[in-house]
């Protein structure tokens, strides 16, 4: 049977199309219960004797509406909903509104437990529905899921065992009309609270019934026609709002304002309304005369924490009173003072301002943290609902409310919330329990947390990835007809250098004299794509997961382990696939030629670091392999040597290694991470090979190669730098990567040896971080890799732990090969440019999450300890400095308002008290604040590279009071120089009132993390 | 992944088909009277009227061939075909593609040695653009052929196919063929199984050709069934009025 669809549509260029497409309807679009006989399936999905509920009198099928899946996934998602018939109509509605919500409808629905059955309603013959004249569009899809449910009540009600199906929605009318037809239909509420089930009952994404008698606190956002024309009229201007993380009541938009880019403040609660971090938003831009002219600080909000804590405590106390009353909701405080503070400095030009007039699209994830003790006032063990306040480890996130049974039990633990809604009452977002993660402070658990916080996957590999691996398993051995288009190396003395421990090695080296006095060098690449082929579930799984992640205990695999660490791994002694480059240098390590082969190697000998070097220094020596690498490691030199001519950076970054205790995995000493002579050489080779082989597949693939690129750092990234090193009579000039070079090599002070490495890191926070791309989404002069100084560079080199370079094996061996059949991914721009997004993210994901490993480890480190330590100052705030302790490789912030717990916060600055020093946009640096006269220095100040004394410490103080360790976070205290009033007075004075004032003042910040701070060291090839 | 979803995990495509499913075919024969062969075709939303005129004598003197007849093709899309209107000039190349794609499909299956130093002219219009013109052009070309009483060696019927999201799937609609889908039309004789046309723009792994191709055939097939129930019904129809 045919129907007709005609709409109108609006293109993208803003003319009306009428749309004409064609319907079928059909007649095999079967019910999918187990014991029907009529319909013809061949795999049931319902079964025969679904949910009960008391609210029922026979087991039933729940047919929920699309609002349900909106609001209320993560109890849909809970083990206790099974045997669900999900519509079509739903199910594309759902995608209509929210694409990640619709991808979990999809995950459970290819979950065979859940059973979940999509039953395609608007192709039926007998569920279709024509939309009435003057019926809106929800309207008609209501009534296509009644004219459903009705259909499938019909269907199954003679069945044996008897059963029936629900329709579940929140709309009351709906459900009115639903009753009327004699269908049963329940809301999420009820049929929740009639499992009794504490847990799902917290689930419960909290309804959005508003008072009208309260109090609102924030302004209404636009509508979006509203926002659609004011953005296009330029009244609103739209971006991607961005808190800092030293502030959350303190957010930014990067946007173009009047044709130039620029960044835009929002600043306090009520210009934010209601935003949230990575929301993009529309924001009015606010007049001239309320720009704000100072820098940023760090905010300690208070006062107003204990209103609304005072508010919560009466609330309960209410609650508990009244235990019946279940929906109050708790009335807001007035602590909000948001006059502007009165600062002692302004900076030249003042910043724009602006506020949130509308919210475009919400980007609310689940957050992990943890609720405060301090809005927990009902007595121990009750379960009564009560609303807390939860905070997220991410100090970006506002405070959430959620209600809970399970408050006390909860406290302590780590949780994951989801935020529901943020309605113009309520000063904080409301949100709902998802699940607890474990305690707090243990080390599995918070090692949980920074993996789902960073958005890594490190679930295990299903058993359908695993399905593509070898069947042979460990025993899979090289055979004959592996040899059929690859080179047999097996003679060739090929050797591997990697760090101790390095268990998925990917790369090898061999060389060879060759009788006209020049070298043939090999590096032997593991053939990674001989294994993983395009398109299969375990290639999606590891083009999603994008990268291997590195943290202090334990490794997060991109490919099954099998693959990783023994058929791919280079290990020595066993005949191994892999993608050889091989060249031919000359004495002066010139490229003469160079190939690429797949082939089969069998290595001589996996070495670490160490050992090679040894190799190197020890003259008995004599055998191949050690001559090998002698040869390797003087042409290394050479290669080396010309690279840092053409410009190369030598930056560095404090990175440190812990030794941990074999059984707990506790560390128990913290060094830095030492550079040998062969990390360097196993670096020269690994990029040789990569920009040879960059050079090969852009030939070969124009628009598609994929490639990787480290844009120039702008000029502004360097001006505070600039700066401070005028200081010591030192000029940092940067237009080129070559004279930054430069000028980094002669910038030596002889009385401070450690100030060039000092430099060399900030040099690293001031760079733009290296990305992948696909050659033909940019033009050719910003290929060049500005750190490494070449003009074009890929990922070639680590097939195991990264999936760019799965990728160009792909495209080398398709160039190398040309019977080999390929599909688009290797030529589709497109697909390219998205798959380089996701690597991007997966990228930085991964070293945040590395970083934050390193974090917490140092917390375990320093627990129980006090140190005292050198440290250099890196970085000045308004009312703070950052200071770098070399030895530990850790960052902390030393307050210069130290007394005081009110500090200001861009909002409270009623009782703004004097601060010790303040801040000198001049000279950027924080200095005592006696009057001076002209060219007088002050008395004390505090500027970059200033070499201070800290004492470390781990504060437990937690949020929420009390012990439990609910945020651990680095303590550091100013010993040197002596400042009145910040210092203190070392471990023997640590119960000194003062070094308690100092603590008390640090509540929202975790240790800071520069934006600029993101390019690190890798594991050897850094960029 | 703002893609339209053009393949269902349940298996359906956006238009309620599932991948080896035609669309609703129409066809009806001798529908102009001044021409000597006609006919009207949908493929769904696609819709192709075509017109044959001859053989007669050729237009122009220098084109004639001795021997057998020459065939002359013309396509024209009506610009009210699509949802926005679009007047397209009569050199439009790919018209003229399209075009010599018919004449080339039917060379070799029209036997033009019966018609020597003629011309036969074949015009197509389509009225409605849907996807799928040119496998709609070439069966609605072979219907007014029939119509016409030109030999032929047999019916050419066409079909396209392609690979959609992670299946094969025949007839793909504007939709379907607009969202960047390696697509194949082929045409095909179906009592030899013989190919007479293979068009493809796109890009298609070869390990997924065999697939595709053995779709579009069967699709070839099943046109046929439906031309040739029209061409009988038809001819019986003008029989029983000759009877009369």
């Amino acid at each position: 049977m045919l129907r007709q669809k005609a709409f109108m549509k609006k293109t993208k260029s803003g003319k009306v199309l009428k749309v004409v497409k064609e319907h079928y309807l059909r007649d095999d679009i079967w019910c999918s219960v187990e014991t029907c006989k009529v319909c013809e399936h061949t795999e049931p999905v319902l079964s025969a004797v679904p949910s009960i509920n008391k609210a029922f009198r026979l087991p039933h099928y729940i047919i929920p509406d699309t609002n349900i899946f909106i609001n209320q996934i993560d109890v849909m998602e809970h083990p206790l909903i099974t045997n669900v018939i999900v519509l079509q109509t739903v199910l594309e509605e759902v995608k209509h509104l929210s694409l990640p919500i619709y991808q979990r409808v999809r995950d459970m629905i290819a979950n065979k437990e859940k059973r979940f059955y999509v039953f395609s309603n608007e192709h039926h013959r007998g569920t279709f529905i024509e939309k009435l004249k003057d019926e809106s569009p929800n309207d008609r899809n209501d009534r296509a899921i009644r004219v459903a449910t009705k259909w499938y009540a019909n269907h199954i009600k003679d069945l044996n065992p008897r059963v029936s199906v629900v329709m579940m929605t929140d709309d009351a009318g709906n459900r009115d009309k639903a009753t009327a037809d004699g269908l049963q239909a329940i809301s999420v509420k009820w049929y929740i609270e009639a499992l009794d089930n504490t847990e799902i009952l917290d689930m419960m994404s909290s309804a959005k019934d508003l008072d009208d008698g309260q109090k609102t606190i924030y302004d209404e956002h636009l509508s979006s026609a509203h926002i659609s024309n004011g953005i296009k009229s330029g009244k609103y201007l739209q971006g991607k709002l961005g808190i800092s993380s030293h502030n959350y009541l303190e957010g930014s938009i990067y946007t173009k304002i009047n044709g130039e880019e620029g960044t835009i403040l929002i600043v306090g609660r009520s210009n934010l309304n209601r935003a949230v971090d990575g929301d993009i938003i529309a924001v009015e831009l606010l007049p001239k005369s309320e720009w704000r002219t100072t820098p940023t600080g760090v905010v300690v909000d208070e006062e107003e924490e204990q209103a609304e804590e005072e508010s919560l405590k009466a609330e309960q106390e209410a609650a508990a009173a009244t235990a019946a009353k279940e929906d109050t909701i708790m009335a807001e405080p007035e602590a909000e003072k948001a006059t502007a503070a009165v600062e002692a400095h302004k900076l030249d030009t003042p910043q724009p301002c602006g506020k949130v007039v509308g919210i475009i699209r919400r980007n609310w994830r689940q957050y992990c943290g943890f609720i405060d003790r301090k809005s927990v006032h009902t007595p121990a063990g009750s379960s009564a609902p009560v609303n807390v306040l939860f905070y997220a480890m991410e100090s970006k996130i506002p405070k959430i409310k959620i209600r809970t049974r399970q408050a006390h039990s909860l406290l302590g633990k780590r949780i994951i919330v989801a935020i529901d809604s943020w309605p113009r009452t309520s000063r904080y977002p409301i949100g709902h329990f998802i699940r607890a993660l474990g305690e707090a402070g243990d080390k599995s658990t918070e090692t949980e947390v920074l993996l789902l916080e960073h958005d890594v996957p490190f679930h295990e590999f299903s058993k359908q990835v695993l399905s593509f691996l070898p069947v042979e398993g460990e025993n899979w051995v090289v055979q004959p007809e592996h040899f059929a288009g690859r080179e047999d190396f097996r003679s060739l003395n090929v050797c591997s250098i990697d760090p101790p421990g390095c268990t998925d090695i990917d790369d090898a080296l061999h060389v060879v004299p060759l009788a006209n006095g020049n070298y043939q060098v090999g590096v032997h690449i593991a053939d990674v794509t001989h294994f993983v082929k395009p398109g299969n579930v375990m290639d999606q799984e590891a083009a999603s997961r994008g990268t291997t992640v590195y943290l202090v205990d334990k490794r997060i695999d991109m490919l099954p382990s099998l693959l990783g660490t023994n058929l791919c791994s280079l290990r020595s002694n066993v005949e191994r696939l892999a993608f050889s480059c091989i060249w031919e240098l000359n004495k002066d390590a010139e490229i003469v030629n160079v190939r690429f082969t797949k082939s089969v190697i069998a290595s001589k000998a996996s070495l670490t670091y160490e050992e090679a070097q040894n190799r190197i220094d020890d003259a008995s020596m004599q055998d191949d392999v050690t001559s090998g690498i002698r040869i390797l490691n003087m042409l290394a030199k050479k290669l080396k040597q010309r690279r840092l001519d053409m410009g190369a950076l030598t930056l560095a970054s404090p990175e440190v290694r812990f030794s941990l205790e074999r059984d707990t995995q506790d560390p128990v000493d913290v060094e830095m991470k030492e550079l040998k002579e062969t990390n360097a050489l196993v670096e020269e080779f690994m990029l040789l090979a990569n920009i040879s082989v960059a050079r090969k597949i852009y030939e070969k693939f124009p628009d598609s190669a994929m490639l990787r690129c480290h844009p120039q750092p702008p000029s502004a990234n360097f001006e505070k730098l600039e700066k401070a090193v005028a200081r010591f009579g030192i000029e940092i000039d940067h237009s080129t990567s070559k004279t930054l070079s430069d000028s980094l090599d002669s910038a030596v002070l002889p009385e401070e040896p450690y100030f060039n490495k000092l430099l060399r890191i900030m040099t690293t926070r001031c760079m733009m971080q290296a990305l992948y791309f696909c050659s033909g989404a940019q033009i050719e002069q910003e290929f060049r890799h500005y750190g490494l100084a070449t003009d074009i560079y890929t990922h070639f080199t680590s097939p195991i732990r990264r999936y760019s370079d799965v990728m160009v094996h792909r495209q080398l061996h398709a160039a190398i090969d040309s019977s080999l059949s390929y599909g688009d991914e290797l030529t589709d721009k497109e697909k390219m440019n998205d798959l380089c997004g996701n690597l991007n993210h997966r990228n930085r994901m991964a070293q945040q999450a590395a970083r934050s490993s390193v974090e917490l480890f140092t917390h375990l480190f320093f627990k129980n300890k006090t140190e005292e330590e050198e440290g250099y100052v890196i970085r000045i705030l308004k009312n703070a400095f950052i200071v770098l302790v070399p030895k530990y490789g850790i960052e902390g912030i030393v307050y210069a308002s130290a007394k005081v717990s009110k500090a200001d916060s861009g909002e409270s600055a009623t009782a703004q008290p004097q601060p010790i020093l303040v801040y000198n946009p001049e000279t950027d640096c924080l200095q005592s604040t006696e009057t001076l006269a002209e060219g007088e220095t002050p008395k004390t100040q505090v500027q970059l590279f200033q070499k201070v004394m800290v004492q470390i410490s781990i504060d437990d103080d937690l949020k929420g009071g009390g012990e439990g360790g609910m945020r651990q976070k680095l303590k550091m205290e100013l010993l040197k120089p002596w400042i009145e009033g910040i210092s203190v007075h070392g471990i023997a004075n640590k119960d000194d009132p003062e070094a308690h004032a100092v603590t008390s003042t640090k509540k929202r910040d975790e240790a800071p993390v520069p934006a600029q701070d993101k390019k690190r060291a890798g594991k050897r090839t850094k960029a | 992944m703002s893609r339209a979803e053009l393949l269902s995990p349940e298996g359906l495509r956006i238009d309620g088909r599932r991948p080896a499913e035609l669309r609703k075919i129409t066809s009806t024969t001798c529908v102009l009277s001044q021409a000597d062969g006609s006919a009207y075709l949908e493929h769904g939303n696609t819709k192709v009227l075509a017109a044959v005129y001859g053989p007669r004598e050729a237009r122009h003197r220098a084109l004639v061939l001795h021997d057998r007849a020459i065939l002359n093709v013309e396509l024209n899309v009506a610009p009210f075909s699509t949802g926005e209107r679009r007047r397209r000039s009569k050199n439009d190349k790919r018209l003229l593609e399209m075009a010599s794609f018919v004449k080339q499909t039917f060379e070799p299956v029209v036997i033009a040695t019966l018609y020597p130093r003629s011309q036969i002219d074949i015009y197509l219009q389509v009225i409605q653009h849907d996807g799928g013109t040119l496998q709609a052009c070439i069966n609605a070309t072979t219907m007014a052929l029939i119509d016409a009483g030109i030999a032929m060696t047999d019916y050419v019927c066409a079909c396209t196919a392609g690979w959609v999201e992670r299946e094969a799937a025949i007839d793909l609609n504007y939709m379907e063929e607009s969202s960047d889908t390696s697509e194949v039309t082929i045409a095909m004789l179906p009592k030899s199984s013989k190919i007479t046309l293979t068009q493809m723009e796109s890009r298609l792994h070869v390990d997924k050709l065999e697939e595709v191709f053995r779709l579009a055939g069967e699709g070839c097939k099943q046109m046929y069934e439906v031309m040739d129930k029209t061409i009988r019904d038809r001819a019986e129809d003008l029989a029983r009025k000759m009877a009369v």
